[in-house]
């Protein structure tokens, strides 16, 4: 079994808010990530892929097909846009970083065979990151 | 549904590696410059992963503001800016980052947390990183 993790980046805003909370408890919980103007972060995301090596090609993944899914099922639909607002996932769920990786890996789960996928590790800034392994 | 979450602190320190069990020449021959007498620091990166379920109405595994405040008062509060030879975990053992990750990983594992922790890694330089996850297997 080898994996094979390939970076990307995204740039995108969001914010924090359960509707079912009064202001007051929402700014106790989320603090500044509250802010209903909204705020932003450049994600860096790294998705890891487990699998055996092909014969033939020598790849677990074909690296130009493994960037094409990063970007037609993630980033296409995230870089530069605002999470709350604009990706359907978030309509309903706060898109905190650990909402977001689970998110991402449902895009992702199913496109990557005969690799699988192993891991989803989310960056919101370089001192806090999520990871998720489908568990 | 489980999620981990890290974190990554910072703290700079002093150390000088030196065993009392090796004689001098054998010091410095195993320890190299970092036997020197006089001692030298590191910023410590130290990067705490905790996991849980996510907790349906914050969306989050846990508050951050308690977990930075956590390991703050008893990990950074207790090592920053301190010579790791002059405090009492390292009274008869070597400040190796080996021995302060299982140090810092032990005071961890004692101390409430607001998420279940899964260890520790800390980088004593942009070379050199140490793991320790208690007796658990390892995660990956």
């Amino acid at each position: 079994m080898i994996y094979l993790t390939r970076k990307a980046e995204f740039s995108a805003s969001h914010y924090y808010h359960n509707p079912e909370w009064t202001p007051e408890e929402n700014q106790r919980v989320f603090g500044k990530c509250a802010n209903l103007n909204g705020h932003g972060h450049n994600y860096t995301l790294e998705v890891t892929v487990g699998g055996e090596v092909d014969a033939v090609t020598g790849f677990v993944i074909d690296l130009a097909l493994l960037k094409s899914i990063l970007n037609r099922e993630v980033l296409d639909d995230f870089d530069h846009r605002h999470l709350n607002k604009e990706v359907p996932e978030f309509s309903k769920q706060v898109p905190t970083s650990e909402n977001l990786a689970i998110v991402i890996w449902k895009r992702l789960e199913a496109h990557l065979q005969p690799a699988r996928l192993h891991r989803v590790r989310l960056y919101e800034q370089p001192d806090l990151f999520v990871d998720y392994y489908g568990e | 549904m489980k999620i981990y979450l890290t974190r990554r602190y910072l703290f700079a320190a002093a150390h000088r590696l030196h065993s009392s069990a090796l004689s001098e020449a054998a010091n410095r021959e195993t320890y190299g410059k970092c036997n020197n007498p006089h001692g030298h620091g590191h910023n410590y990166f130290l990067e705490v992963t905790v996991s849980g379920p996510i907790v349906p109405e914050t969306g989050m595994v846990c508050d951050l503001g308690a977990l930075d405040a956590a390991v703050s008062r008893h990990v950074l509060d207790r090592f920053d800016h301190q010579n790791l030879n002059q405090l009492q975990e390292f009274a008869e053992l070597v400040p190796t980052t080996e021995n302060l990750t299982v140090c810092i990983q032990q005071i961890l594992s004692r101390t409430p947390l607001p998420a279940h922790l899964e260890g520790i890694r800390i980088e004593e330089t942009g070379n050199n990183s140490f793991e320790y996850s208690g007796a658990q297997a390892p995660r990956h």
